[in-house]
């Protein structure tokens, strides 16, 4: 039951977007979701569509993969949709009882729905097409400068991957504990909220406790293979720019000079 | 000087009470003597609680003598100065090989201890290729140790130490957890890396049917070693093993019983077919 959950998302497929570095992926989301704010009209919008859809096209991801992402925010989404419409101060347009419509509300209601959509799918394309492992080490390479600041960016990126590569093994961890407690009598599914909180004590508390001593172990493994921090560390799988990610660097400054144009 | 010597090697844990006083100390090594030459098969065998452990954490400077000396590769491991290079010469296997796996993809956690010693990349990549080669997980190297068998997991493992060219490796009970075919897979592995690649082999275990292969066989007892010699010779003494509460294979048990209701067998009999073979003579002789 527990082993369904999954994690980073990703899904396997052979296309330009896979091959990117994971650097190139994670800037051109920051600037995508940035190029989201700037615009304000509709030609801003259009563009952002044109190349959030060509980059889906390039990934050769279904987009049913993409839409799922989106389930999670529905709730958000309708929220920000109905808090704009009827909250915006402005012209009239409809008037309902005492809730009113307004131009300016219907506007803002629209443009945020689209910007929060975008925003989604936007991301989605780089979780979809980018390895959790890709991905700590693009972030521990673009966050390399903060070293200076005395920020552990290699140990953070360690932990991460190590976090990632234990989800699955605590997940079947937690079944069998799960079932050690029901074979004992043990009720995780009756009861109210608070009940099933309570239930879930003898839970997690035999799972804390093997968690610990896993970190033990694996620390003392890691150290018995000499690890010792980021210093003098080689790569097995250095990142290096090619030319494509040389190309879609040049697109995505084109398409923020686009996107910037299109206040002016 | 052997590959690994340790000499009246003592190692004490503390045990303190809520507040910190201390309530009593345990000897877990008591005095130890050990020399392994390179290129041998060593077996320490033991019951649980019996120090096993404990020493071979030693070797891997993890643990510190509290007395005595450790040296390996001729180096002693309480000085700080050679912690690295002992941790690289002695490479170690623990128990749980789901506690011992780094990287999300097989190639990449056989790819960690070099990447630690600062190997350049493309040799990275030759030393990930021959030890997975070495312990036949080659075909493995793009798959998630998630999906692997606890065998095929212990072996990467292994592979991993390989990786980063140790002269020994210290296997800490590689297969407690693992099924029979499992432990076979592994033993088998080990066997081959001692053989082929000359790598000196310490095993830590308390099956006793991994050991027959071994150079020589240390058993340990409350910190002590309490027997040594090769396997054949450790096999002959079947009633000192059960005091130390071993499991002698039901073979050499088997044997030792006809011994004793006076069937001419002699002593430390390892496997089946040389019982088999023992008995086809005794057979041949009486019918002639």
């Amino acid at each position: 039951m527990l082993r369904d959950i999954t994690l980073g998302q990703y899904y396997q497929a052979d296309s330009v977007i896979h091959k990117l570095d994971p650097r190139v992926k994670l800037i051109a989301t920051i600037t995508f979701i940035i190029s989201l704010f700037i615009v304000q009209n509709i030609a801003g919008y259009v563009i952002a569509a044109i190349f959030l859809a060509c980059a889906i096209k390039l990934s050769k991801v279904p987009f049913r993969f993409m839409v799922k992402g989106m389930r999670a925010i529905v709730f958000l989404l309708l929220l920000t949709v109905v808090f704009n419409l009827f909250l915006t101060p402005g012209e009239a347009l409809v008037s309902v009882w005492k809730l009113t419509i307004t131009k300016e509300g219907l506007r803002t209601a629209v443009f945020m729905a689209v910007r929060l959509t975008f925003l989604i799918i936007g991301s989605s394309v780089m979780t979809l097409t980018t390895t959790p492992n890709n991905l700590t080490d693009g972030m521990e390479k673009l966050m390399g400068p903060l070293r200076i600041l005395k920020v552990p960016v290699h140990e953070v990126a360690m932990m991460m991957s190590i976090a990632l590569r234990f989800i699955p093994v605590l997940l079947e961890e937690t079944d069998k504990i799960m079932k050690a407690q029901i074979a004992r009598g043990a009720d995780f599914e009756s009861g109210n909220l608070i009940k099933k909180a309570k239930s879930l004590v003898p839970l997690l508390v035999p799972l804390f406790i093997s968690a610990f001593r896993r970190a033990n172990d694996l620390a003392m493994a890691m150290e018995a293979r000499c690890y010792r921090g980021g210093e003098n560390r080689t790569k097995m799988k250095p990142l290096q720019y090619k030319r494509r990610d040389g190309i879609a660097y040049l697109v995505l400054i084109c398409y923020l000079a686009v996107c910037i144009g299109t206040k002016i | 000087m052997g590959i690994i010597k340790t000499e009246k090697l003592v190692f004490e844990y503390i045990r303190r009470d809520e507040e910190g006083n201390v309530e009593g100390i345990t000897r877990a090594v008591d005095e130890v003597d050990l020399d392994v030459e390179q290129g041998d098969f060593v077996a320490i065998l033991g019951h649980n609680g019996s120090g096993k452990s404990t020493l071979a954490k030693h070797i891997n400077a993890i643990l510190y003598p509290t007395e005595g000396t450790v040296w390996v590769d001729g180096m002693d491991t309480s000085q700080e100065r050679n912690l690295w290079n002992v941790r690289q010469s002695a490479g170690m296997v623990f128990q749980n090989p789901d506690n011992q796996i780094i990287g999300q993809v097989v190639e990449e956690d056989v790819g960690f201890g070099p990447e630690n010693m600062g190997v350049p990349t493309e040799e990275i990549w030759e030393r990930v290729e021959e030890s997975l080669k070495a312990v036949g997980m080659y075909e493995y190297r793009k798959h998630s140790p998630n999906k692997l068998s606890g065998g095929q997991k212990q072996r990467v493992s292994i592979a991993g130490v390989i990786a980063m060219h140790p002269k020994c490796i210290i296997l800490d009970e590689p297969t407690a957890m693992l099924d029979p075919n499992g432990r076979k897979e592994v033993v088998r592995a080990v066997r081959a890396l001692n053989m082929a690649e000359g790598i000196t082999v310490v095993l830590i275990t308390h099956y006793m049917e991994e050991i027959i292969h071994a150079d020589k066989v240390f058993v340990m007892d409350q910190g002590k070693i309490a027997m040594q010699g090769t396997p054949r010779e450790i096999f002959s003494h079947v009633e000192r093993l059960q005091e130390l509460r071993l499991d002698v294979p039901q073979v050499t048990l088997l044997a030792r019983e006809l011994q004793k209701k006076g069937i001419g067998i002699p002593d430390g009999i390892l496997t089946t077919e040389e019982l088999v073979g023992h008995l086809d003579k005794l057979i041949n002789k009486s019918v002639d």
